[in-house]
């Protein structure tokens, strides 16, 4: 992989060289993201909007997974142009979404100067057996996960962020919330395991044992957690925030509103004080429509986006 | 004695356990109340665009700055060193801070994510392991400013009497020295 080095000039001053890509960089980039929300964005403009309602970042997207669901077809990684407009429009870091396995697409991404890759079941899959090797790449990814042994083996390939999958494009959080207890279910779980089962859990997980063992001593994730799928009110948002995500992303659940400005303001809002059921109430009057949703019950098994990546 | 971590958005969990680690009572701290309450106050890494529209929207910009100016002691990292920024280059629109120290921050000013870094600089003439996030760097250091640190000719450390701000996460990583100078600097002004 490339990586686009700024400071390396300054090896002529016999400090040492600047290591760029490492873990810590990497995870510690989505420290900094904690609290807050990430917003999908399919136009430099709406970048702007989430940028000034307060968003930590923009995912910047061709089609919002509710218009993936309403018009089908392949969905892949978005246009350059439209990519690099984004970055242009805004100071705050941008992502953007490649499809599970398609390590091609995150090398573009990666030489586009995006800041987070969503290796991403939104998209229609590339490989069905096998997801990205993040640890080559110089760029953080994020992935989702519905459950432990998921988030695990997506860390055990170089993910430096988990987020819940939810059901994108349908405005209804129930499988975010599955998501979120199952992973939080788990983690509980090792805590109260003897250290001599943990061999045996690993299995089970299909996860590594270092890692398991490492959840089990810290009682979290190695990395940062957020929710992602379905959310689309600030009661949403916070709460998820309340079943343990460390952050929030929303996506349809923003452009498709009736006031997506206000509706991305209050969400902020609602992620930082997501214990405080008084500003919740305040931030939510008046947004205006809130997204239809679908009802995750009505959609047919191959249209579950969870499904995807294993 | 109670250090508050501003909790509006950023590594607030990793500022908390720092500075217990060097010895102080430390709590994450969204509401005026509990910012008055502090002795010291940090903020944290995060996005300083959100910062900046959260503490706006929860009415703390005003009465945060009368606090610092009335000798509050304050650090902040990375976003927290812009906020701590009298002026600030390449912002978003309209961008404001808390203000204290008489700098001007660059955003973003070593690059994107793919040029975040981390390696060996000299903070106070000794070796300090930093990592850098998306980080600025200080353009102007007024001169009431001391810089404590410098990589590669861009000032990344500063102090100027109860406001202490670094460029780079002193909290991601195990060196305490940043945030112990920090305590003792709460310490100093009781």
């Amino acid at each position: 992989m490339s990586t686009v080095d700024a400071t390396s000039s300054s090896q002529a001053n016999g400090a040492p060289a600047p290591e760029t890509g490492t873990a810590r960089v990497k995870r510690g980039m989505a420290e900094m993201l904690k609290g807050g929300v990430i917003m999908d964005v399919v136009t430099p403009e709406q970048a702007k909007i989430a940028e000034d309602a307060g968003a930590v970042a923009v995912m910047a997207l061709e089609r919002v997974p509710a218009d993936i669901r309403a018009q089908g077809g392949i969905a892949r990684m978005s246009d350059p142009d439209m990519i690099e407009g984004i970055i242009g429009a805004v100071s705050i870091p941008v992502m953007a979404k490649a499809r599970i396995g398609h390590f091609a697409e995150a090398q573009v991404l990666q030489s586009l100067g995006i800041d987070y890759i969503d290796e991403s079941e939104v998209l229609t899959p590339a490989d069905e057996a096998h997801h990205i090797d993040k640890w080559k790449f110089t760029v953080p990814f994020v992935c989702g996960a519905t459950n432990l042994g998921e988030a695990l083996r997506r860390i055990a390939e170089g993910a430096a962020m988990i987020r819940s999958k939810g059901e994108a494009g349908t405005g209804n959080v129930v499988e975010a919330t599955r998501h979120m207890r199952s992973l939080k279910q788990g983690i509980r779980r090792l805590q109260g395991l003897p250290p001599e089962e943990l061999f045996t859990e690993a299995k089970e997980l299909q996860a590594p044992y270092d890692l398991v063992a490492e959840v089990a001593k810290a009682g979290k994730l190695p990395v940062v957690l957020f929710t992602a799928g379905g959310i689309a009110t600030p009661a949403d948002a916070a709460m998820m925030m309340q079943l343990g995500a460390e952050g929030v992303f929303v996506g349809s659940g923003i452009f498709k509103s009736g006031d997506p400005a206000k509706r991305d303001a209050a969400i902020v809002k609602a992620t930082t004080f997501y214990d405080d059921p008084d500003v919740i109430a305040k931030v939510s009057r008046g947004l205006g429509e809130a997204m239809v949703g679908i009802n995750v019950d009505t959609l047919p098994a191959d249209q579950k986006y969870a499904n995807r990546g294993w | 004695m109670v250090i508050g971590v501003l909790a509006l958005q950023g590594d607030v969990r990793e500022h908390v356990r720092a500075l217990e680690e060097s010895g102080a009572t430390a709590k994450p701290v969204r509401r005026l109340s509990e910012i008055e309450a502090a002795d010291g106050l940090v903020i944290p890494g995060g996005e300083s665009t959100t910062l900046w529209k959260l503490a706006a929207a929860f009415e703390l910009l005003d009465p945060v700055r009368k606090l610092i100016a009335g000798g509050m002691p304050a650090f902040g990292s990375c976003a927290g060193l812009i906020m701590l920024a009298d002026q600030v280059a390449d912002g978003a629109e309209g961008q404001q801070t808390f203000g204290g120290i008489d700098m001007t921050a660059r955003r973003n000013a070593f690059g994107r994510q793919v040029d975040s870094f981390e390696r060996e600089v000299l903070v106070g003439g000794a070796p300090f392991h930093a990592v850098f996030i998306r980080a600025p760097w200080v353009e102007r250091a007024g001169p009431d400013v001391s810089v404590l640190g410098e990589d590669n000719g861009r000032i990344i450390a500063v102090r100027q009497g109860a406001l202490l701000a670094t460029a780079f996460h002193p909290e991601l990583t195990p060196d305490r020295r940043i945030h112990e100078l920090f305590v003792s600097m709460v310490k100093g002004s009781q």
